[in-house]
């Protein structure tokens, strides 16, 4: 079964598009993420994905059906959290999923919801006496309280400092294996990394790649990258002459970083063309190949080069 | 759980626990009405104060004067009563001598009554004998003072003001937050969450009005000439008129500080000639056809009618109208533009 099913999907603006034809399907039971930095159009899919934005032109089908003819049932089967919404400061967090829960004919009991996100304690506070990352769990208990088929979180942990980040990542990963489908939007690569089985890469109103984490490094050629700093420094001709199973070099700097296949191979091989170029090797260290990488061998850009 | 009911509380908690909510709708109108009051009460007119300049007679000319409990006569040189005339602080200058002589300022009200009491006073001294003899009766009558034509002034801004912030201002905080988007996209019944904010300002209004006529009966002795059913539902059709107007500016704007001045646009310019602090006649005549369709004006005429003439609630037709149509229509062009993102 599809939980998403997407076609063509556009979306313009007056001055710009934002959306630029996606098409893509999420299988029940998946937790996929969207993945690509600011202004890549992952609000915006995701909002047409929730009924709250329409679409300029394609398809669109949420747990099979559409939201032009089935705009009522969708809402009783999903439940979402948009990018940080202010809830009412002075109601209580209890007070607040109560509310939630009296739209909807079935879910959760407000007690189960507060304790999925972990904020029993809190559940008297109110809104305004939370700090950051309570309210975001707030707002995913309220994306729960239907006990929905179809969770959409966009970006849930932006802003964040990386220990609520950590806690909120458990909540999320213990949503997980329950039959449902979560589709979360996020420029953290980690998160997407921790998170999802699949991710959908975007940039610029497209899709740039889709795959595991396993699959999206291993098509840019290696999971391993050494990154050297020599002097001089080395043109990328001599080290793909010297360097067996050497896929991309890239450069940042002074550094170079270089896709391979095998550590064990490759880091002798690097130190002798070093040695026999008659250069002085000034910094040498490994480390495994991460979707920042695949950002940038398909996009020539950085992920985190908007993060600040 | 009932949705419209989880609603209704969250509009009312929200109300509840906002000190200045409260602050604004009930003790802002209270310490206003008892300031003005204050400053406006009908006072005994005092004694007209008259100069007489120094000369000829000029202490039995002052004694005659001052035999007459209207006036009050002191004797100085002439220049100091000119100048005490300059200031208003004497209403009239008289001059004695065997012509004497009574300068006045044409542009003082008080003049005219020193000159009267003056020219009597002397004729009467003088040994007139009065052809007519007249009988005063004095009557105060509650309904006539300042404070009488004040409170349901006071209420009828009190009205609007919360109707337009309490409404308007909510609904564009709650779409800035992105409040309005997320309960978009849950399955609540968009009529629900309208009707919350038209019960929550109504059970408001009702506390409001019930407030306002308690405290200016014990405060001020103000009385309820009309009937107190007639004046609670009129003041509620007005509360849901503004709050209707409300809406309409709350339909799109996107921040608070947009709602906010075309709130200031909407309220000053009625609070200033509907009459909530003096009467909107004094405007010319060919502005008061124009003044009479404000919403406000409206509220406040039913209002004073009730509660100042016993007007009964039919006889205000046309008022009645005039709200109608000002709560009406914007509320039906507010839901065909209303932006819920």
């Amino acid at each position: 079964m599809t939980a998403i099913s997407v076609q063509n999907l556009v979306k313009k603006f007056e001055d710009l598009v934002a959306v630029n034809g996606i098409t893509f399907d999420i299988a029940e039971g998946s937790c996929v993420g969207l993945l690509g930095p600011n202004g890549a159009g992952k609000t915006t899919t995701v909002e047409i994905l929730e009924g709250i934005q329409a679409p300029t032109s394609g398809e669109v089908r949420v747990l099979g059906r559409a939201w032009a003819t089935d705009a009522g049932a969708i809402r009783e089967r999903i439940g979402l959290a948009l990018q940080q919404t202010q809830f009412y400061e002075r109601l209580t967090v209890r007070e607040t999923v109560e509310l939630f829960r009296s739209f909807y004919a079935r879910g959760l009991s407000v007690d189960e919801a507060i304790a999925r996100v972990q904020l029993q304690e809190k559940s008297k506070a109110y809104v305004m006496k939370l700090s950051g990352g309570q309210k975001q769990r707030l707002a995913v208990a309220v994306a729960l309280v239907a006990d929905p088929e179809l969770l959409f979180l966009d970006e849930p942990t932006t802003g964040l400092d990386p220990q609520s980040r950590r806690s909120l990542w458990d909540v999320i990963d213990a949503l997980r294996g329950k039959g449902r489908t979560v589709l979360l939007t996020t420029h953290y690569m980690e998160e997407a990394a921790q998170l999802c089985d699949r991710i959908i890469i975007v940039d610029r109103g497209r899709i740039v790649a889709d795959g595991s984490v396993q699959e999206l490094i291993r098509s840019i050629g290696g999971e391993q990258v050494i990154e050297i700093a020599t002097s001089p420094t080395l043109g990328d001709e001599q080290l793909k002459a010297q360097v067996p199973g050497l896929a991309r070099v890239t450069r940042r700097g002074e550094v170079a970083a270089l896709t391979v296949q095998e550590l064990h191979v490759a880091v002798p091989a690097v130190v002798a063309a070093v040695q026999a170029a008659g250069a002085t090797l000034m910094q040498l260290s490994t480390r495994q190949s991460t979707l920042d990488d695949v950002f940038l061998a398909l996009t020539g850009r950085s992920l985190r080069e908007d993060e600040a | 759980m009932n949705p419209l009911w989880q609603l209704l509380l969250m509009r009312a908690r929200s109300l509840w626990r906002e000190p200045s909510v409260l602050f604004w709708t009930f003790i802002f109108p209270l310490l206003t009405s008892v300031a003005l009051g204050v400053a406006f009460r009908n006072q005994q007119l005092q004694a007209v104060e008259v100069a007489v300049a120094q000369g000829a007679a000029d202490q039995a000319t002052a004694a005659r004067l001052n035999a007459d409990p209207g006036l009050h006569a002191t004797v100085v040189p002439l220049a100091d009563a000119l100048e005490r005339l300059r200031r208003g602080k004497a209403a009239l200058v008289l001059v004695p001598g065997d012509d004497p002589e009574l300068k006045v300022d044409p542009t003082q009200p008080e003049g005219r009554t020193a000159r009267l009491l003056v020219h009597n006073a002397l004729e009467r001294a003088a040994g007139r004998v009065d052809a007519v003899t007249l009988r005063t009766t004095e009557i105060t009558e509650p309904g006539a003072r300042y404070i009488d034509f004040l409170i349901p002034g006071l209420l009828g801004m009190g009205l609007m003001m919360s109707g337009a912030w309490g409404v308007g201002w909510s609904i564009v905080d709650m779409r800035t937050g992105k409040l309005l988007k997320r309960l978009m996209a849950t399955p609540m019944k968009r009529s629900h969450f309208l009707l919350s904010f038209m019960l929550s300002r109504s059970l408001l209004t009702l506390l409001e009005v019930l407030f306002f006529v308690l405290y200016a009966k014990v405060l001020f002795g103000v009385r309820m000439s009309g009937s107190l059913p007639a004046f609670v539902v009129y003041a509620l059709l007005g509360s849901l008129t503004f709050a209707g107007l409300a809406i309409l500016i709350a339909s799109r704007a996107q921040n608070t500080q947009t709602a906010n001045g075309l709130m200031n646009l909407m309220t000053m310019p009625m609070m200033v000639v509907s009459g909530v602090f003096f009467s909107s006649s004094h405007f010319p005549e060919w502005t008061q056809p124009a003044i009479r369709l404000l919403p406000l004006t409206a509220v406040l005429d039913g209002l004073r009618g009730i509660m100042l003439d016993g007007a009964s609630f039919f006889a205000l037709g046309p008022q009645l109208l005039v709200m109608v149509a000002w709560g009406v229509l914007p509320f039906a062009v507010a839901l065909k533009i209303f932006r819920w993102s």
